[in-house]
């Protein structure tokens, strides 16, 4: 298990005041200005060498994400954007930090946009986290008084700044470029790419995306050293993730871990074991909504990490476990999810806006069985139109709940089927 | 409530003297990125002087022409966020979330007392079925305006709206007295440090 001594948020739980000097006790400001003294190019290879990939579910190295930032941007600002529109179903991760811990975030921020060219920073939080916000704005505000950010951040010449800019109740929003249209004051509709955000992002500008979680772990990454972060977790997966444990646990929490735990240590040494014993496991979905459900067989042994998800054709995602017992009607509750992505889709492209609802409407049929065998396949046949044939992954995240399902647990809903045709014939027998 | 008649709306003075520090949050020439905070501002206006939380049409005029944006800009965002009621809501606007991790945890019965409150009383409670509201850990949530109150089963879902109808706004958060998203009965991590620095590098 990991020291408590290798956790980055150790005010994870809210336990001390998040405020300046709190978080200054707790580590946070300490020594900035040397930080960047070392120089734009010195923090992106040590954040590289780090290991560190992107927090908010894709997992792309993080390091090489800031180097495609261009140097020469002909006259145009660059901008850092940070996704704070934690909206996945399962994950409440980056609501600790931003409410908790917000100096770690605003203090990454400025590393991060030195690093990148940036003089100026969004932060955009999800409408619904209005008092996560408040404590955020606060931080901000407490950062530029005392010099930490603004004219001159940390004495270090760098002008800073930072906004904060708040959602109003949009999944899609999440998607980056759909993010960025936001704060553009329109709908939040994503662009196709290219041309990629560093190229042409916020405002026609280089724009990089980072996951709070991203951008929050920075300061201490380059504090402690990249050695020390490459060292936590697996090869390929370093360091530390904050797991949102959620659904049929004794004790749901968040926690932060290494990389590479397995599953069943992960439930049964934080979040008090699954209800009702490991044995009543029926499946997990372990990276959020989007990513396929895996059943008890695989939930024995894998890890919980970027590549060992993978080779479970599941994911990381942004480490939000959802857990299921085996008293759950696992149809209604990936047709549940069906809703929500009819619910979040912005109707942009068709494939998704007619196809989410449609995959929904038949899901619901599923749960009550009001189906033909042969609708199995077309409703799996339907999940490959929709995935990949959309501009943005919100598409293939409707999809993939469903594939999962039928993947795993295909004999259930034959059963269902099956057991509504017996109840049909009786029905009509007795007539 | 739905039968009111559109009301006229112009920025009073509250709402007038935040409106440059919002707009001066973003670049210049950019301003239509005000959009929404000036939306936000304008629903919480109608809260503080009718006590229902909704934008009016003219309130998405008066945002237009303090943005020099066309209007039908300003009702196209204001319609495509959720968060923007574009019809009154009661004094506690009940946002209830179903989505799977909440309803494994019991959200049916969160529903329910909610909309037994909401029937019985429409002016004072409203009701909306909502997505993922990202508190999972906590399951389930409902969100009363601003705040989230979390573990809620029936029960307790009744003790709250009892209090919210006595005009007793509990502090948001855990109902069970947990620490924010820490395990029930207390953390399993985070016992060595303290409120001190972590010093050090690889070991």
């Amino acid at each position: 298990m990991l020291s408590d001594r290798d956790r980055i948020y150790t005010n994870l739980y809210g336990v001390h005041d998040w405020r300046l000097a709190s978080a200054r006790a707790r580590g946070d400001w300490d020594g900035t200005k040397d930080i960047l003294a070392r120089g734009r190019d010195a923090i992106i290879e040590e954040i590289k060498s780090s290991g560190l990939r992107g927090r908010g579910g894709a997992g792309f190295p993080t390091g090489m994400k800031w180097s495609f930032m261009p140097k020469e941007t002909g006259g145009r600002p660059s901008y850092l954007v940070i996704n704070a529109d934690e909206s996945e179903p399962g994950t409440c991760k980056d609501r600790d930090i931003l409410r908790h811990e917000p100096h770690k975030l605003v203090e990454g921020a400025l590393i991060a946009g030195f690093a990148m060219g940036a003089h100026r920073a969004f932060i955009y939080v999800r409408g619904e986290y209005y008092n996560e916000y408040r404590n955020l704005q606060a931080a901000v505000d407490e950062a530029r008084d005392a010099g930490l950010i603004g004219e001159d951040a940390c004495g270090s010449g760098w002008a800073f700044d930072i906004t904060v800019h708040r959602g109003a109740g949009a999944y899609i929003c999440g998607e980056e470029s759909a993010l960025i249209e936001s704060i553009e004051g329109k709908k939040g509709m994503p662009r196709m790419k290219p041309p990629f955000p560093a190229a042409l992002g916020l405002y026609g500008c280089p724009t990089t995306v980072n996951n709070v979680e991203t951008i929050a772990g920075v300061a201490t990454i380059i504090r402690r050293g990249a050695a020390w972060f490459s060292a936590l977790g697996r090869p390929k997966n370093s360091g530390t993730k904050i797991f949102c444990i959620s659904g049929h646990v004794n004790r749901p929490c968040n926690v932060e871990e290494e990389l590479g735990i397995p599953l069943r240590e992960l439930i049964e040494k934080h979040a008090g074991g699954v209800r009702g014993g490991w044995d009543n496991l029926q499946a997990v979905i372990p990276g959020g909504s989007s990513v396929h459900m895996i059943p008890k067989s695989v939930c024995d042994t894998v890890l919980m990490d970027y590549d060992s998800l993978r080779e479970q054709r599941t994911g990381l995602g942004t480490a939000a476990v959802i857990v299921m017992d085996k008293s759950t009607d696992l149809i209604r509750a990936i047709a549940r999810l069906a809703a929500f992505y009819k619910h979040e889709s912005c109707g942009q492209c068709t494939p998704c806006r007619e196809g989410t609802g449609w995959m929904m409407r038949m899901m619901n049929r599923l749960v009550e069985g009001r189906a033909e065998i042969s609708d199995i396949d077309l409703l799996e046949q339907v999940t490959r139109q929709v995935e990949g044939h959309t501009i943005c992954p919100l598409g293939d995240a409707a999809a993939w709940p469903i594939q999962g399902l039928l993947r795993h647990f295909r004999p259930m809903v034959e059963q269902r089927i099956a057991d509504y045709k017996a109840r049909s014939a009786a029905r009509l027998a007795a007539e | 409530m739905n039968d009111m008649t559109e009301p006229a709306f112009s920025f009073d003075d509250t709402s007038e003297a935040l409106i440059p520090a919002i707009i001066a949050k973003y670049p210049e020439g950019k301003q239509a990125s005000a959009v929404m905070p000036l939306l936000d501002l304008a629903q919480r206006q109608m809260a503080r002087q009718t006590g229902h939380a909704w934008v009016p049409r003219a309130a998405m005029d008066a945002i237009a022409r303090r943005l020099s944006m066309p209007s039908m800009r300003v009702y196209e965002v204001a319609t495509f966020y959720t968060m923007y009621h574009t019809k009154p809501v009661g004094r506690y606007h009940l946002q209830v979330c179903t989505t799977t991790p909440c309803w494994l945890r019991g959200s049916d019965e969160v529903m329910e007392a909610c909309r037994k409150a909401a029937e019985a009383d429409g002016e004072t409670f409203s009701i909306e079925e909502v997505e993922c509201l990202g508190c999972c850990v906590n399951a389930p949530v409902v969100q009363v305006n601003d705040d989230v109150y979390e573990d809620l089963d029936g029960p307790r879902t009744e003790d709250l709206l009892d209090r919210l109808r006595a005009g007793d706004v509990p502090p948001p958060g855990s109902m069970i007295g947990r620490q924010n998203s820490a395990p029930e009965g207390g953390p399993t991590t985070l016992f060595n440090v303290g409120g001190g620095k972590q010093e050090g590098g690889a070991e």
